[in-house]
């Protein structure tokens, strides 16, 4: 017995060692690959903060690889590095993937910015892009780039969704003040919610367009926003939505990458709640069946077609300091529209979106609504480095236009204020 | 007449495999133990590999390779991996040769780091940086020495659970960096970013143009300091004395209670240290990802490594070999980071594995007859 359990220990340990030694020339090889491909032209290095799990990033690495589908980039050129924390992880990643031959690195998580700025200059010859940072153009750093999507643009025609829902529930009498008090404030308004992340600017001007499109379909509405100090958290995002629906909101939207908030509408409502959900990047109708209408979206894919055909060309260093496109060239969508969805959404849909690419349609038409009490003129200033003084003055001709990078603004969204009839309760 | 119980010992049904603790193993013995274990381990992951993928595990295990040791950059982030982990694992040994488990590295850490942090937001240039480094690493020592001091008085003086409570610690040290990191950060993304990254103010400097260099110095002398200190000191003395028995201890006149306060301040402090380290030397920022579960992998660090700070070294070594090389093996092969733990898991559980091969023999039943009969 012992014999027989010496010899088959010695086997296998004969076979591991065969394993571990012929790994050298294994190595080599990958070696050779790699400074082929890179004497060619260069390679892209890809960090994102999750994975194919994670909707958020799922939704960065579909447009990296339509874009490079769109080129005929080879996956070869593309690196990854999944799961990057946003500290100095995102830095030796950006430096492995320069070590690698990529000549161009690109980030998905606004934490892992400072990092590729670090790292950018350092590398003057590789251009970096954070995507929906906000400091490459005050960082001076001719290869560090921002780019972010005009998002406000998918989250008013979600919004306009969501209204034309609550309009048809207020139509049909199952919202009404006799069949669910507890939708209507002192004033009268109909509730709404909102599972927010943090209220950071690019949440606010979210949150701001969405009101906006409920509004515009239903005048009197009051929305309340719940943050959950976390990007992603299945389970806050679900009591937070859970909280908004026992106040009584009928249609909660969020910004925040689980499926949390839709799982528990869908609850309440089979459970006879008139109440609805609105998602973010993906759809939420495999969770959410009954409860979900559809999301507000981004086609990354179209902004990466830009950049990697720089990139192609030669010309990586030459891409915009900061990008931002929206409807006008297809950046940004709402996912399918939901059965649950009012009668006539999609043709209402359709002419909002038309009228945002043609111009006609300003999300944040200044004269639709207030800040305490006061509309914003050309003299309301946005502080972006919070020194207590405005840095830039957004609002021209009636129109607060955000993410204005043709005007030399950031890409980054910067509608920070918080409007009225959106009440904003953040604790911490 | 007989009943059951009276039936003689010669009859009794023997177990098949019977597990006998061994009181002394040659060193090489142990060694060859451990070694096969991994090879196992590797085999059992090559198995893995072949099964749920087409990959050759051969150059899986290269690409691990080459993720920690590939380039000159990745040897010094693998080590810099390296010198935290055992930054906490060796402010871990002492407490835990002395019995008491304190799982609240993780918040010694983060507390340490948010100290640093504190100092680099409030006083960066405005005093010179070698007096503001100092402050930084003297305070971060000495909140994480009161910060583990909490559970090792009331453990001292009520007999308190220490596990439970410094486990708890961790949460509130974790609810305090959230809080600052909301203070620290105007724009709300909930990021502080990387502190005066304009100025360096507070950023250890790099030695031989190496970033991580003065950290791994740090954490080397650290450990070899930390060997004498239990090996030949009076203090390491007492704690092995009071580990072994607090009867023995007491009878010996060592006063347990003040063992346990002047280790727990000890242990606290180096991984405040190490939340320095973290902070000054490698990140310059302040997040709950600061300690980032390295408080909790440092206590498998310290138990392999027997609170040996040169076992412990190597022990660091394997798993932070383990962990670039597994991000190494998600980015080469497309293969999801969860997979990668898998492999890094299954070679730590035969790590484990050979611990209990060095600790018990295994008796099979026609062996211990012929024992007998001799």
């Amino acid at each position: 017995m012992k014999k027989l359990l010496t010899t088959a220990l010695s086997v296998l340990t004969a076979l591991s060692l065969t394993a571990c030694s012929s790994s050298t020339p294994a190595s080599t090889d990958t070696d050779n690959t790699d400074s082929e491909a890179a004497a060619t032209n260069g390679k892209i290095g890809v960090i994102l903060v999750g994975d194919e799990n994670e909707g958020y990033t799922a939704a960065h690495m579909e447009g990296i690889k339509k874009a490079a589908e769109n080129l005929g980039i080879s996956s070869d050129d593309i690196m990854w590095k999944y799961m990057i924390e946003e500290n100095q992880a995102c830095a030796d990643a950006a430096e492995d993937l320069v070590d690698q031959g990529a000549t161009l690195v690109v980030s998905n998580s606004y934490g892992h910015q400072t990092y590729m700025q670090q790292v950018a200059a350092n590398y003057p010859d590789v251009t970096f892009i954070s995507m929906t940072g906000d400091t490459a153009a005050g960082s001076g750093l001719k290869n560090f780039k921002n780019a972010f999507n005009q998002t406000y643009q998918s989250r008013y025609v979600s919004g306009v969704v969501g209204g034309m829902k609550l309009a048809e529930l207020l139509e049909n009498g199952e919202v009404s003040p006799e069949a669910t008090p507890d939708a209507y404030t002192a004033d009268g308004d109909i509730k709404i919610g909102y599972v927010g992340a943090f209220p950071y600017a690019e949440v606010v001007s979210g949150f701001t367009a969405f009101y906006l499109g409920v509004k515009s379909i239903v005048p009197n509405v009051h929305m309340i926003v719940e943050y959950t100090s976390s990007w992603a958290n299945q389970v806050a995002e679900g009591t937070t939505a859970e909280k908004l629906i026992a106040d009584g909101c009928v249609i909660i939207s969020q910004h925040a990458d689980t499926t949390g908030a839709p799982s528990a509408i869908q609850a309440a409502n089979e459970s006879g709640k008139p109440v609805y959900s609105i998602g973010y990047n993906v759809s939420m109708l495999e969770v959410a069946p009954k409860a979900a209408l559809t999301s507000a979206s981004n086609d990354w894919s179209v902004y990466y077609t830009y950049a990697f055909q720089q990139w192609l060309d030669g010309k990586a260093m030459d891409i915009v300091t900061d990008w931002s496109e929206g409807y006008e060239t297809g950046a940004v969508n709402v996912t399918a529209l939901g059965d649950s969805c009012a009668a006539g959404t999609d043709a209402k849909v359709a002419e909002v979106e038309a009228a945002i690419k043609n111009g006609t349609l300003n999300v944040f038409d200044t004269t639709t609504f207030t800040v305490g009490g006061e509309a914003m003129t050309e003299e309301t200033g946005c502080d972006l480095d919070f020194d207590g003084t405005a840095d830039i003055f957004p609002v021209k001709d009636g129109v607060f236009y955000e993410s204005n990078t043709k005007d030399g603004f950031r890409s980054a969204p910067y509608f920070g204020f918080i409007i009225d009839g959106i009440e904003s309760n953040y604790n911490g | 007449m007989r009943n059951k119980y009276d039936k003689p010992h010669d009859r009794v049904k023997e177990p098949l495999i019977h597990l006998v603790r061994r009181v002394d193993i040659p060193a090489s013995k142990a060694w060859t133990i451990r070694i096969v274990c991994v090879l196992l381990g590797m085999l059992v992951c090559a198995l893995f590999i072949m099964s749920i993928t087409s990959l050759n595990p051969v150059s899986v295990y290269a690409s691990m390779f080459s993720g920690a040791f590939g380039t000159g950059r990745r040897i010094w982030q693998t080590l810099k991996d390296m010198a935290i982990l055992l930054c906490i694992g060796i402010g871990l040994a002492p407490a835990f040769k002395l019995r008491f488990w304190n799982v609240g590295a993780e918040g010694q850490v983060l507390i340490g780091g948010l100290v640093s942090a504190a100092w680099m937001i409030t006083m960066g240039n405005k005093i010179p940086n070698v007096l503001l480094l100092l402050l930084m690493a003297l305070s971060a020592m000495l909140a994480s020495a009161v910060w583990g001091l909490i559970p090792a008085y009331f453990k001292s003086k009520y007999r308190t659970n220490e596990t439970l409570f410094t486990l708890m610690m961790n949460y509130v040290a974790l609810m305090l960096v959230e809080f600052f990191v909301d203070v620290w950060d105007k724009k709300q993304s909930h990021s502080v970013g990387i502190i005066n990254g304009d100025t360096q103010a507070g950023w250890m400097p790099s030695l031989f143009g190496q970033q991580f260099a003065p950290a791994v110095l740090i954490v080397a002398a650290l450990t070899i300091g930390m060997y004498f200190y239990l090996k030949n000191s009076k203090q390491g003395f007492e704690i092995t004395v009071a580990g072994e028995s607090e009867n023995t201890a007491r009878y010996a006149g060592i006063s347990v209670p003040k063992v346990i306060m002047r280790t727990m301040a000890i242990s606290a402090a180096i991984c405040g240290l190490a939340g320095f380290l973290e902070v000054s030397c490698v990140s310059h920022t302040i997040s709950s990802l600061t300690a980032g579960g390295r408080g909790f992998t440092a206590i498998i660090v310290a138990w392999l490594g027997k609170f040996n700070p040169f076992a412990m070294t190597l022990i660091t070594g394997i798993l932070s070999f383990l962990s670039r090389g597994a991000n190494q093996i998600a980015s080469d092969f497309n293969f999801n980071t969860y997979a990668s733990s898998i492999l890094t898991g299954i070679i730590l559980f035969f790590i484990l594995a050979s611990e209990f091969f060095i600790n018990y023999e295994l008796v099979f039943r026609s062996r211990r007859g012929k024992e007998k009969a001799e």
